[in-house]
């Protein structure tokens, strides 16, 4: 009995040992230095940007181990911005992503590989419209070091291709669109 | 002939009334009809655009209308029901006021981040300098129900209508469709 106890208080040691290597960093966007974006052709003419406005998140990073973990992204579906308040209010609607319905997206990462010293394939569960799916992207590693008021800050970015109707998002667009291209720019900054 | 007189209206309310009776409805069938409009319809931009431009152009008739209404003789109701009476007009007021409501939110919709409405590719209303948070959105559902109950409203209004003609047998509705003979 009093073995176990023991084990168990080491590795929860151990845990938090683990957990305090690899530093937690929150996404910066108190200072508005992370963005989610998205891109989407239009008739495949061109390509239309748009932007989630409130989102927040969290991220684990070890530059040494060269291991991240835990990517949380939480996004309001409500603060998309293409910057047109009636193409926004038609996206916002049932049409698209059903805000009312579905006020959150997020995503969660299940596992972050480093191939080299700057870039990462990231594997998780994105939840668009009600719909989860198990996306893989590759990041890139931005730069990382102190910043000049105290802090110490790492960034990546990346970028994934998902089909619309995949998440169940069947208005049509035209063959040209029927994917829509989403962006993370993160700065996080170390807690 | 043009002018109201206590017992009868007058060609140019006659005139502003089904004028406005005719777009009121026809707007909200354009309204219903071009949301559902698939993206590569040829007229998916042309709907928007002229429900634009007549919603505009109804503003401005809505205010002479009731400029109009405010400086005219307003012929006496034919009932002798105070209640009824008290109930016609209430309603008659109530649908300036939606009108009037529904007209703003559309503009507002619109204008929401500072773009202008174009009328008829004529002349460019401008936004304001002022918006709101979910302008768009909120404005877009109060357009969308202010909509459905002024629709709601005058088809009440216009059940009223026939019933002084068929069953009180009055000239209720006669005298919104001729004016009186001099």
């Amino acid at each position: 009995m009093k073995k176990r106890l023991v084990s168990a208080a080491l590795s929860g040691v151990m845990m938090l040992s683990a957990t305090a290597n690899a530093a937690d960093y929150v996404i910066d966007t108190q200072g508005a230095h992370a963005f989610v974006t998205f891109k989407i052709k239009h008739l495949g003419y061109s390509w239309l940007h748009g932007r989630f406005n409130r989102f927040d998140g969290s991220f684990s990073y070890d530059a040494k181990a060269q291991t991240g973990s835990n990517i949380l992204v939480n996004i309001d579906t409500a603060s998309l911005d293409s910057n047109h308040a009636e193409r926004d209010k038609h996206l916002r609607g049932k049409d698209f992503l059903n805000v009312d319905k579905y006020p959150t997206a997020t995503f969660k990462s299940t596992n972050v590989k480093f191939t080299d010293d700057d870039t990462a394939t990231v594997t998780g569960d994105f939840t668009l419209h009600g719909v989860t799916k198990r996306i893989t992207f590759k990041m890139d590693k931005v730069g990382e070091g102190q910043d000049p008021w105290g802090g110490y800050r790492a960034g990546f970015e990346g970028e994934t291709s998902l089909k619309l109707t995949d998440y169940g998002i069947d208005y049509n667009l035209g063959p040209a669109s029927t994917h829509v291209d989403i962006g993370l720019s993160i700065e996080g900054v170390r807690k | 002939m043009f002018k109201n007189t206590p017992t009868s209206y007058g060609l140019i309310a006659i005139t502003l009334h089904w004028l406005m009776a005719f777009t009121v409805f026809g707007l909200f069938g354009l309204g219903l009809y071009m949301v559902e409009l698939t993206y590569y319809d040829s007229w998916y931009k042309g709907s928007l655009d002229l429900h634009k431009s007549i919603g505009i152009t109804l503003a401005a008739v809505l205010i002479f209308r009731i400029l109009w209404r405010v400086f005219s003789p307003k012929p006496r109701p034919l009932s002798q029901n105070k209640t009824v009476n008290h109930i016609a007009h209430t309603a008659h007021i109530v649908m300036y006021l939606i009108l009037a409501v529904i007209v703003v939110a559309g503009y507002l919709i619109s204008t929401a981040d500072g773009r202008a409405i174009a009328v008829f590719s004529i002349f460019n209303v401008p936004a304001l300098d002022y918006s709101f948070d979910g302008q768009a959105d909120i404005a877009g559902k109060i357009h969308y129900y202010g909509a459905c109950t002024l629709i709601g409203l005058a088809v009440l209004h216009a059940l009223g209508a026939l019933k002084h003609h068929f069953i009180d047998k009055d000239k209720t509705l006669t005298r919104m469709i001729k004016p009186k003979e001099y």
